[in-house]
């Protein structure tokens, strides 16, 4: 994992007491709220609907699990006990008082961890593959490169007053599980004709008011131009990004108004300014990086492993979570554990202090001490040989932290919704637990089979409802919550944003609605068909029809 | 005229306030001070704007109530749950953290 250098410390630690400064002189008045708020915004902290919010970066969602007790630390001494897991890889704490705030930040800095840049008009924290690095099926570990650009990014000083907020996610593998044909740009390695590996560059993407599947611009973008490629298309962004209407000022707006070969040929232009100048990256840099995230030391296991087998055939429920838990690790006689946040009736995202201590002591045994956190609101312990997860599974049981759903029904993301946020328009929460509540029968969710289920409170889309099989989007109507039903989205290579079904259902009426979409498929689906394939074969007519019958010209 | 109330959040710790009819913020909204007319409303807002100054508060707005047995409940569902906290799950509610 990467070691903070002095520098990096230095940067944290000064800007822990530059805010600690801040915050001094907001409670002593000679700060007001006017002056004070872009200030705490670039340190993370909104004030949102019953209370502050502190969000904490987790670059590339990796953590060690020194860095997971503090954050475990942060929830028991400051909030209340426990933490939120984002769909950015962040985690979120919603309540602390402002005047711990500073003492929050330096206990972080102890860790190499901060709020910097996790809010505001700023490139943001980099989003990477929550398996980079031990995937079987990666090209490159991603997490090199998202170092890089979070060393350039962070306080870049042009880029630090953008038009809008800014967000890049990468992925090493074909297989994309970073969602980065809807970030601002999306880099995807691959492997070119003559074996060099290099970028993809997809920008525009986005969801948000205004949806957009990203668009490339750039087929194979050779690795040690990233940084000066990058800054040119920021260049042209922040440039002629739109400053004179917030709903329109991200960079998808600019790109789909310019169109994506224009768009292309601007960012080329400014790149021949920039291409081969400082930012190009020396080798022995790229190398210092690389290093620090060198795979751990892992003796290959041959396979079948008896212990591992015998677990998964003799005893249901753990050959149920090893269904859907586990992932392809690069090493033979090891996998990758997915840890889900989504028990039945549960918060999703949510962690206490208790289940983070647990899992950092769980990571030490058996996953050399690391963690990551999925932007699908997951947890993983990356690398846990394969005989030791009888052990493990039972032990996760014992914390609640066991539930076979990973990629289910009720695997669902969340945001916080009207329970928490002051952006929101209804409840986002309430409706996942009941969701998950109404298919808490695991065999019933295993029948089923793969369905991503996602839940914005609101059109910002933080829930990611627009790439979500099923997507819900909480709406106000005079004062009272609706939920409008998109079908169809898919966050991943193939990327599309769904359809709306219809009219929206009220509160009461929306898990009902759920109910009889996962019924229509049942009923439509041919064999081997996940719901996102019989989707794609029939449209939403089948739908439509089961969910409004014959009303629904007169609805619509 | 809807009844209003207003509110703000607390500056120290973020909390949900209102102001009561004594001039000070209470964490209660049924002890909020309930404005009927446009006086009362210009009058809850010079009290407001002297609370932001004073370091108080963050924030103050007017939220639409309806009025029952002489307390007031909010129109919109935004409003209500930000009054009460959290709807789930209870164990976070403000109520219960504040107990």
């Amino acid at each position: 994992m990467y070691q903070y250098d002095e520098y990096d410390q230095r940067l944290v630690d000064e800007r822990v007491e530059q805010f600690r400064d801040q915050v001094r002189r907001r409670l002593s008045g000679e700060l007001s709220e006017d002056e004070f708020k872009p200030l705490r915004l670039m340190n993370g902290l909104y004030l949102q609907l019953h209370a502050y919010m502190l969000r904490v970066a987790i670059p590339y969602g990796t953590l060690s699990s020194a860095q997971m007790r503090t954050l475990a630390t942060l929830a028991r001494r400051w909030d209340r006990g426990y933490g939120h897991f984002t769909t950015r890889q962040n985690i979120q704490y919603n309540w602390p008082k402002l005047e711990d705030v500073p003492d929050m930040l330096a206990e972080l800095a102890k860790v190499g961890m901060h709020a910097i840049q996790t809010s505001g008009n700023c490139i943001r924290n980099v989003t990477a593959d929550h398996f980079a690095g031990v995937a079987r099926d990666e090209i490159e570990d991603p997490r090199i490169w998202a170092e890089i650009i979070r060393q350039w990014s962070t306080l870049h000083p042009e880029f630090s007053f953008l038009p809008r907020k800014f967000k890049i996610a990468i992925t090493g593998s074909p297989n994309d599980r970073a969602a980065v044909k809807v970030h601002d740009i999306g880099l995807r390695m691959l492997r070119n004709a003559d074996g060099d590996v290099g970028f993809e560059v997809i920008v525009g993407g986005g969801q948000g008011r205004t949806p957009f599947i990203g668009e490339t611009i750039r087929a194979f973008l050779p690795k040690q131009h990233l940084l000066s490629y990058l800054e040119a298309i920021l260049r042209v962004y922040n440039q002629y990004g739109r400053r004179d209407n917030s709903f329109k000022a991200r960079i998808k707006i600019l790109v789909n108004a310019l169109g994506a070969a224009e768009f292309a040929r601007q960012v080329e232009a400014e790149w021949a300014h920039l291409r081969d100048g400082a930012l190009t990256l020396p080798a022995a840099e790229v190398d210092r990086i690389a290093a620090q995230f060198a795979p751990p030391v892992l003796p290959p296991v041959a396979e079948p492993i008896p212990a591992f087998d015998m677990a998964r055939l003799t005893d249901p429920a753990f050959g149920r979570w090893a269904r859907t838990n586990l992932f392809a690790h690069k090493v033979p006689g090891y996998a990758s554990v997915l840890i889900s946040l989504k028990p039945v009736g549960g918060v999703p995202g949510d962690a206490t202090a208790d289940q983070m201590d647990a899992l950092a002591d769980l990571a030490d045994r058996y996953s050399q001490g690391e963690i990551r956190v999925t932007h699908g609101q997951n947890l993983v312990l990356p690398s846990v040989g394969k005989a030791h997860l009888p052990d493990l599974w039972q032990q996760l049981t014992a914390l609640g932290l066991a539930e076979a759903n990973i990629g289910l029904v009720s695997d669902i993301i969340a945001c916080p919704g009207l329970d928490y946020c002051a952006l929101a328009n209804a409840r986002s929460i309430p409706i996942a637990q009941r969701i998950s509540q109404r298919f808490a029968d695991i065999g019933r969710q295993h029948d089923i089979g793969e369905l991503q289920l996602k839940i914005s409170g609101c059109i910002n889309a933080c829930g990611h409802h627009h790439v979500g099989h099923i997507g819900i989007l909480g709406v106000d109507k005079k004062g009272e919550e609706f939920y409008q039903i998109t079908l169809g989205g898919k966050a991943e290579e193939d990327a599309a944003l769904g359809k709306i079904v219809g009219p929206a259902f009220s509160y009461d009426a929306v898990v009902d609605a759920v109910e009889t979409i996962v019924d229509t498929y049942l009923v439509e689906r041919r064999s081997g068909e996940r719901f996102i394939d019989t989707y794609r074969r029939t449209g939403l007519a089948p739908f439509r029809a089961r969910l409004y019958g014959e009303t629904i010209d007169a609805a619509a | 005229m809807p009844h209003r109330i207003l509110t703000a959040n607390h500056l120290r710790d973020g909390g949900v306030v209102f102001l009561a009819a004594d001039g000070g913020w209470v964490r209660s909204p049924e002890a909020a001070t309930i404005a009927a007319c446009a006086d009362d409303e210009r009058g809850l807002s010079t009290i407001a704007a002297t609370a932001v100054a004073d370091q108080t508060v963050v924030g103050p707005y007017l939220v639409d109530v309806t009025v029952t047995d002489g307390r007031p409940v909010p129109v919109r569902a935004r409003e209500r749950i930000r009054v009460s906290g959290p709807t789930v799950p209870a164990d976070f509610r403000a109520d219960a953290a504040s107990a």
